[in-house]
């Protein structure tokens, strides 16, 4: 019996994912909010730059919870989550490409030896 | 239970194909990744040219912004109307969400015409170089977007069938995530640049 209801309510919910009217005014009006909040936060140079780099790198993983809620409607999901699934192994390999090769060309810089550096381009500049 | 295995196995097919789609649009996910980690990198090779700074015209770009979140809110109207079956609201919407799409990309195209003129294009520096290539990547997923909403506009003057309906709900997948990568655009490119 409580698999019957299980499925019903499975098969019921594809039809359900495409959101309703509430779900995108407040899903638009949050984005607008948190897009002009950067905006105002990197117009009026109030803060230290590393404190605005933290909270509009914050506000835009926000925007993407909120759109990701609101207009592509990831919560109404049906289990088992593949959708989620997929999302959240995408985040992975972003983060490891993204912060691995940051990490990786800032060690390199860090080991350039800068003396010869200027050598390299004063003997270009002389060519 | 009231519906049909007929309507079930319909709606299975469905949702099997807009899992796939999102399997796409999370490898595209991906592609965006990589650029931004390009970008992320070069950010500072200028190479004696012009940084993000010097570039970037904050109120232009916040403009565009809210252009193309404003088109990614009509096209969830649009999908609204296709829930209803309104035909006429359908259309409506997906003009709206084209004209808002369209004035975002020419707002792009002109950002970036200016700065090629003033010498500042991809040639100039390693910083400029993945700052064309990223926002340009955008920008062409928007005139691919563009092509595909008028393809779907005609259809639906047509009628609207279920196998125009499961397009029209992969295409709003499409045109959402087109807005979810700006906001890092904006974010990394545009508002830490000038920061």
């Amino acid at each position: 019996m409580t698999e019957q209801i299980e499925n019903t309510r499975s098969r019921k919910l594809p039809s359900d994912a495409t959101g309703s009217p509430t779900k995108y005014v407040t899903g638009f009006m949050l984005s607008v909010v948190l897009t002009v909040i950067t905006y105002l936060l990197v117009t009026h140079h109030s803060f230290s730059r590393e404190t605005i780099i933290v909270a509009i790198m914050g506000l835009a993983f926000l925007q993407f919870i909120v759109q990701l809620f609101f207009f592509l409607h990831l919560g109404s999901d049906t289990r088992p989550r593949w959708k989620l699934y997929v999302l959240l192994f995408m985040l992975l390999i972003v983060g490891i490409i993204v912060i691995g090769s940051l990490w990786i060309m800032n060690h390199l810089n860090y080991h350039m030896d800068m003396e010869h550096v200027h050598e390299y381009l004063n003997a270009q500049d002389n060519l | 239970m009231s519906e049909s295995t007929a309507v079930i196995e319909r709606r299975e097919h469905d949702a099997k194909t807009a899992f796939g789609f999102w399997m796409y649009i999370m490898t595209d996910c991906v592609l965006f990744a990589t650029l931004f980690a390009v970008f992320a990198v070069l950010r500072n090779n200028t190479f004696g040219g012009p940084s993000g700074r010097e570039l970037f015209d904050m109120p232009y770009v916040l403009g565009e912004t809210l252009f193309l979140l404003t088109s990614s809110f009509t096209c969830g109207l649009a999908m609204l109307a296709v829930q209803r079956k309104d035909r006429p609201k359908v259309l409506f919407w997906l003009a709206v969400t084209f004209l808002f799409g369209t004035a975002f990309l020419v707002l792009e195209l002109t950002e970036f015409r200016h700065l090629v003129i003033e010498g500042n294009g991809w040639r100039r520096s390693g910083f400029l170089s993945s700052y064309f290539t990223l926002v340009g990547t955008h920008g062409f997923h928007i005139i691919v977007g563009l092509l595909w909403m008028g393809v779907l506009m005609v259809k639906v003057r047509a009628g609207l069938t279920g196998a125009l309906v499961r397009r029209l709900t992969l295409f709003s997948l499409f045109w959402h995530f087109l807005d979810v990568v700006w906001i890092f655009i904006f974010t990394i490119v545009y508002a830490i640049g000038v920061a």
